[in-house]
């Protein structure tokens, strides 16, 4: 497939302000139960909702690049009963909706305690919006995941592990923002982040080179001789009907020679995963804002080619159709 | 329930290409606007088309065969590009099965060109919106036409009559009578999306024909032949009835 950078950026920001909001609520949990200690209401979980609505708007405003017709994007809303597409659609505002109101309760400080359970666990306002938060964000990484999964003869993208790749990248990134932003404040929690970014990085390794290794060994179902129903091993292409590209020949291949290709998949391979794991591991400790904030840049950057690579990697059948110009 | 459809004979087609420009010509005068070409006379010219011709060889030479092959939209009767589509503007009429698109609708997000095995369908570079064969709906219901020219263009303009259009679930149509007795098929059956267009397959006329065929063994013309006279030194009867 011919990687769109309206979509490459959409599903890498949404995923960053995804995975910051559950850095946010997760330590918010961990306070309640005393685990780690109570953060500042207003400067720290206000501010943090406010940097993941940001990344969720500009991510928003990336897809619509994608659009032919951008002002009618409303439209998308329609068909959620059959189309992951337009559940992803409803889903990202309300999500972006929910965390904005999760930060302004925590701004302005509208956070009543509602009940106590066990006369130790105050709850309050902010943990139920949380709660509910985090199943629209999950709600959301399996939207986005399953936009791709569930065209099943883009095998590479048809498994299970797409949609964890996404939600485990996206949860790693936004983690490791949520340590750059603690560490900026001088949070207690700093430590706390980074240690769940280290986690999830490694274990997003761990799906991440399962799901190339998969990949690698993948068995096209579709041929030529399916494609044109003709049963020969040796068919060639000897004309497409047309000489100089169509939409066909232009949204379906990547077009990069295979140095660039496989140049990307190590890129990728190295600055998502082993040096955000070093930045992440040498910071610890220190609270160094600098290291922290260099991890989650390189990070993102490894992310936008992995986003590429995801794409690059599928192979339509239809370019089956389009193996030779004449 | 009625599934309008192509049949498309391998055997006849002739890659000429008129069903490519006859389907152009039509599409682009239509009531939904033109299909629209970038740079037509310059450098890299490019467009939109709802049918191609492509051209395909089997076997290894010498013994190789030309395969002409047009494509377009099949129509299937479970089409994968109609649940994808986030605003409904992809959709199958109940009545006739043919799947269209409403342009009005249409948001350009081209999922359903993603979801469509058999890239069939283009996005529109001016009009930004999806398009893709109608099977010419426009004209196939139009009664200020005479009857017999309310078919798709592509299968007027076919000079070798490789394109048969029709009901294909109504088994006494031409098209259907086509598929079931000459072994008409589908494109990528292991998606299941059940196209509704059949091609029917090449197939060359052979007779056999036996050595015991050319030189008869009971040829009657062997009775009246004149015989090889006999060996001199043979004997004859005189031998033997000499007195």
């Amino acid at each position: 497939m011919h990687p769109a950078f309206s979509v490459i950026f959409l599903t890498t920001l949404i995923g960053v302000g995804q995975g910051l909001f559950l850095a946010l609520y997760t330590g918010q949990l961990y306070s309640v139960v005393e685990v780690v200690p109570v953060e500042d209401s207003h400067h720290h979980y206000g501010i943090g909702a406010l940097i993941a609505v940001v990344f969720l708007s500009l991510g928003l405003l990336a897809s619509f690049f994608h659009l032919g017709h951008p002002e009618r994007g409303w439209r998308a809303i329609a068909r959620w009963r059959t189309s992951w597409l337009s559940r992803e659609v409803i889903v990202l505002p309300a999500f972006m909706g929910m965390v904005a109101l999760y930060g302004l309760v925590h701004y302005f400080d509208l956070n009543p305690v509602l009940f106590t359970l066990r006369e130790t666990f105050r709850i309050d306002l902010s943990l139920v919006i949380g709660a509910l938060t985090t199943v629209l964000a999950f709600t959301l990484f399996l939207c986005t995941g399953m936009i791709y999964a569930c065209i099943k003869f883009l095998q590479e993208w048809a498994t299970p592990l797409t949609v964890v790749n996404y939600t485990l990248l996206g949860a790693a990134s936004g983690f490791t923002l949520a340590t750059a932003f603690a560490a900026s404040q001088g949070s207690q929690l700093t430590d706390f982040y980074a240690g769940w970014a280290l986690l999830l990085t490694l274990a997003a390794l761990v799906t991440r080179v399962a799901s190339l290794i998969r990949n690698q060994r993948i068995k096209h179902k579709s041929t030529l001789s399916t494609a044109i129903g003709i049963r020969d091993s040796r068919i060639r292409q000897k004309s497409q009907g047309f000489m100089t590209g169509s939409f066909n020949t232009r949204d379906f291949f990547h077009g990069a020679p295979q140095a660039v290709f496989k140049g990307i998949k190590w890129f990728f391979l190295i600055t998502v995963f082993p040096i955000p794991i070093v930045l992440l591991a040498l910071g610890m400790g220190h609270s160094g804002v600098a290291v922290f904030a260099l991890a989650f840049a390189i990070q993102y950057l490894g992310l936008l080619a992995d986003r590429w690579f995801f794409f690059a990697q599928a192979n339509h059948p239809q370019n089956l159709y389009y193996q030779a110009v004449g | 329930m009625t599934q309008l459809a192509l049949v498309i004979d391998l055997n006849v087609c002739v890659g000429c290409h008129a069903c490519v420009t006859s389907c152009k010509e039509w599409n682009t005068s239509g009531s939904a606007g033109s299909l629209s070409d970038m740079n037509p006379f310059s450098r890299d010219p490019t467009g939109t088309f709802f049918n191609r011709v492509q051209t395909f060889e089997v076997g290894e030479f010498p013994n190789t065969e030309t395969v002409h092959f047009p494509k377009s939209c099949l129509h299937c009767e479970d089409p994968p590009c109609v649940p994808v589509c986030p605003t409904g503007a992809s959709y199958k009429r109940e009545a006739d099965g043919i799947v269209l698109v409403d342009y009005d609708k249409c948001i350009g997000c081209k999922y359903c060109a993603w979801a469509c095995p058999y890239g069939v369908r283009e996005i529109d570079e001016h009009q930004k919106v999806m398009k893709k064969c109608t099977l010419c709906v426009d004209r196939i219901y139009d009664t200020a036409l005479p009857e017999k020219e309310r078919k798709p263009a592509c299968v007027l303009a076919c000079p070798t009559s490789a394109r048969l259009f029709g009901d294909v679930n109504d088994p006494e149509s031409e098209v259907a009578e086509a598929i079931r007795e000459r072994g008409g098929y589908q494109l990528m059956p292991e998606w299941g999306t059940r196209p509704a267009n059949h091609y029917l397959p090449r197939s060359k006329t052979r007779i056999t024909i036996h050595d015991d065929e050319l030189t008869r063994v009971d040829n009657p013309l062997n009775k009246e032949r004149q015989l090889p006279m006999p060996d001199k030194d043979a004997p004859t009867l005189d031998d033997f009835t000499s007195w």
